[in-house]
């Protein structure tokens, strides 16, 4: 871990050198960089990650150590609709994406449109409106923040920003497409920044693809703040190599009447750990957390789910499911916080799990921290194999043993991605999750939304730029 | 076209079946009777390949191929067809993506090609009407949520797309108000022709009302004790499975 950390010292000494980046993220990258100093990189002996330790996957104990890099600045514009053969806008979303850590753009860092709504780069965000930007950003809570939080804090590049002002309904869907291509072994810290404002409705995709095998470690931060009676539906799709390390800290905070709407799904990964914390800060306001994970050979997810009613008359309502098969593993950690005086909150959680092989190791942590004596609440946790009875009948009907599994694992995949309200968005899930199921969706098909051909390398890094 | 031969059949250790002989050839349809706890299910499970059975004796042959020899799947693809007395819920598996998969499966065994959307909708609608389901099956899961009598007709209808050889009814009856079991046998008479057969396994006479069968034969301690025309059904009905039991015992008495 020294080696790691004398890394993390170089980029961060690095980083404050060739700032340009108009966040005032100089104050932000010495706390980030102390704090990380403190804490390190999360280790197996704490409760948060007992399940599955990171430290020992960003330095493997059994393999000579070879340092992360930074690509301290964005890559060349390349016209991405010619060059990302990607179906992205067959499910009629308008796309904005980042490469290896940067907004990619044509002179365009922000898209203004003229209903006010903002999309763009956080740091071009940040230059032109400032006022509204730091009111937001990185509004997190440092008594809570782990070594991760720190280290993004500390070399962070990049991110999208949203903004939607009040009483603006969004129609066409967002999509962020947030893209690693490189040969190189590279390290990501993206940080987010969503604004739903008061009457105003959002749907948004976000994709994190790898183009190809590499070992990069992305550590995001994204932080979604709903204002009254706003809606967003979140799509969280993930789709990685078998090399990669991704960690999402999704933060969102939900004032009066609004509604929060995720749906977390993950097929392919090195490892992924999603980390979603929820605030229901004012009353009346909503969240429904949807989780569908399929995961085979030595991948890992894990979803750490927090829910915090602060205040009564919530509701918050969780269903996550898996499928685990080889030696795949998976962790489902949920907790629900009713604070004292949330009286009248409804909280619910659902786990479910398959685990198809005996090496498959999942684990299910349901947690509910109740302090208002006027509530309902229920978790539900199971963990099993696929019904033995219903196997049976589909064969009895002359369906071969590998298809009746298939069309068992697919009901239950199913349940989650019905729960997707972009029509197309849904369709194209569903014939994911069974070319998932059969084998056939790897991370050979590229993204998630299934783009290019693996012997075009879509974007070409110019190693110039890279410093190490 | 299936032969059985002294089968003798176990679980857990203990002995269910004892020796069980029958022969059923095409155009023909057999029932099976007996009281409850003989065995009929047993008898069925096993031509349907559940694993949790022990054949310690005997044999099965259909279309002289050794049963056994057969995964549970293509006994279905050569032909048979098990209508279950408590089919299983599936939750999320449509009817249609069911039925679809397992007769296109049932086709490429056969060297056929498999039916398109059209066609096999078209071929839906057809069987429906046989046993007079309403429903969107698109729409509905396998059995989820389901009344008796609906999976009793939902077994019939895939019973009618999958168009067997040899059918295997087991207590197909029972639940039925009269108008579904009007409705299901009705669905299994128009099924029937001079190159299938059927075996009906019930525990009362009143199907076999509807379904005449070739053949009756009473199930009884592991063994097929009797075996008759029609009228035995009629004769059993009215003098109740007592009868059949003391005849055994007697039998046994002078076995011995």
């Amino acid at each position: 871990m020294e080696r790691f950390n004398q890394t993390i010292e170089e980029l961060y000494r690095e980083m404050i050198q060739i700032d340009s980046l108009q966040i005032p993220c100089r104050e932000l990258r010495d706390q980030g960089m102390a704090l990380f100093r403190e804490k390190g990189i999360p280790h197996g002996k704490m409760e948060k990650w007992r399940h599955k330790a990171i430290d020992t996957l960003l330095v493997k104990p059994d393999q000579p150590f070879k340092p992360y890099l930074i690509q301290t600045e964005p890559s060349p514009y390349q016209p991405i609709d010619q060059v990302f053969k990607c179906e992205i806008k067959n499910i009629g979303t308008i796309s904005y994406h980042l490469l290896n850590g940067w907004y990619i753009h044509q002179n365009k860092p922000l898209d203004i449109r003229d209903n006010g709504v903002i999309v763009g780069s956080i740091n071009a965000a940040y230059q032109q409106f400032p006022e509204l930007v730091s009111h937001y950003f990185n509004q997190l809570d440092p008594e809570k923040q782990d070594g991760l939080i720190a280290l993004n804090q500390a070399l962070f590049t990049d991110g999208i920003f949203i903004y939607v002002p009040d009483n603006v309904v969004v129609e066409t869907p967002i999509q962020i497409v947030s893209l690693v291509d490189t040969l190189q072994k590279l390290m990501i810290q993206h940080h987010h920044l969503v604004i739903v404002g008061k009457n105003s409705q959002l749907s948004l995709v976000h994709c994190n693809d790898s183009v190809h095998e590499e070992n990069s470690f992305i550590n995001n931060i994204l932080e979604i703040n709903l204002e009254a009676n706003a809606q967003l539906h979140y799509y969280k799709m993930e789709n990685k190599d078998a090399q990669s390390i991704l960690v999402n800290n999704t933060f969102v905070n939900q004032a009066a009447d609004s509604r929060f709407t995720s749906n977390m799904i993950t097929f392919n990964c090195g490892y992924v750990r999603n980390s979603l914390e929820v605030h229901l800060k004012e009353e009346g306001s909503d969240a429904n957390l949807y989780g569908l994970y399929l995961v085979d050979r030595k991948q890992y997810i894990d979803n750490q789910v927090n829910v915090i009613h602060h205040v009564p008359h919530c509701t918050s309502n969780q269903i996550y499911k898996g499928i685990a098969d080889d030696e795949a593993g998976a962790n489902f950690s949920g907790h629900i916080y009713v604070a004292k005086d949330a009286q009248q909150t409804a909280a619910y959680q659902i786990n479910r799990n398959i685990a198809l092989t005996d090496e498959a190791k999942i684990t299910t942590r349901p947690f509910l921290e109740i302090y208002a004596d006027d509530v309902k609440c229920s978790h539900g946790a199971t963990i099993g194999q696929l019904d033995e009875n219903a196997m049976f009948y589909l064969r009895t009907r002359g369906i071969c043993l590998r298809n009746a599994r298939m069309l068992l694992m697919f009901a239950f995949a199913n349940e989650i991605a019905n729960l997707v309200l972009i029509e197309k968005l849904r369709e194209r899930l569903n014939d994911m999750i069974k070319r998932r199921l059969s084998g056939e969706l790897t991370i050979c098909d590229q993204c998630m939304m299934n783009c290019a051909d693996k012997e075009n390398l879509i974007y070409d890094i110019d190693t110039t730029r890279l410093r190490s | 076209m299936l032969k059985i031969q002294n089968l003798h059949v176990s679980i857990h250790g203990k002995e269910i079946l004892k020796g069980v002989n029958l022969e059923v050839k095409r155009g023909e349809v057999h029932a099976i009777m007996g009281p409850n706890g003989t065995g009929k299910s047993t008898l069925a499970s096993v031509i349907a390949g559940k694993e949790i059975f022990d054949v310690t004796e005997g044999s099965i042959t259909y279309k002289d191929k050794n049963i056994f020899d057969l995964s549970i799947e293509d006994r279905a693809r050569e032909g048979i067809f098990i209508g279950f007395q408590y089919p299983v819920e599936i939750p999320g598996v449509s009817i249609t993506n069911f039925m679809r998969t397992a007769l296109n499966e049932i086709r490429a065994y056969r060297g056929l090609e498999p039916l398109g959307a059209a066609q096999f909708l078209r071929l839906m609608e057809e069987k429906k009407k046989i046993v007079e389901l309403q429903s969107k099956l698109s729409e509905r899961s396998v059995n989820e949520g389901f009344s008796g009598g609906e999976k009793k007709k939902n077994e019939i209808f895939q019973m009618a797309v999958l168009e067997p050889e040899l059918a295997i009814l087991d207590e197909t009856d029972s639940g039925l108000d009269i108008d579904a079991l009007r409705v299901v046998a009705n669905g299994v008479n128009q099924l029937r022709n001079p190159e299938n057969a059927a075996i009906v396994i019930t525990h009362y006479q009143r199907l076999l009302d509807y379904i005449i069968p070739d053949f009756v034969h009473i199930l009884f301690d592991g063994k097929i004790v009797k075996s008759g025309p029609k009228e035995l059904a009629m004769e059993l009905e009215e003098k109740g499975y007592d009868w059949i039991k003391s005849e055994y015992e007697q039998s046994k008495l002078i076995g011995k």
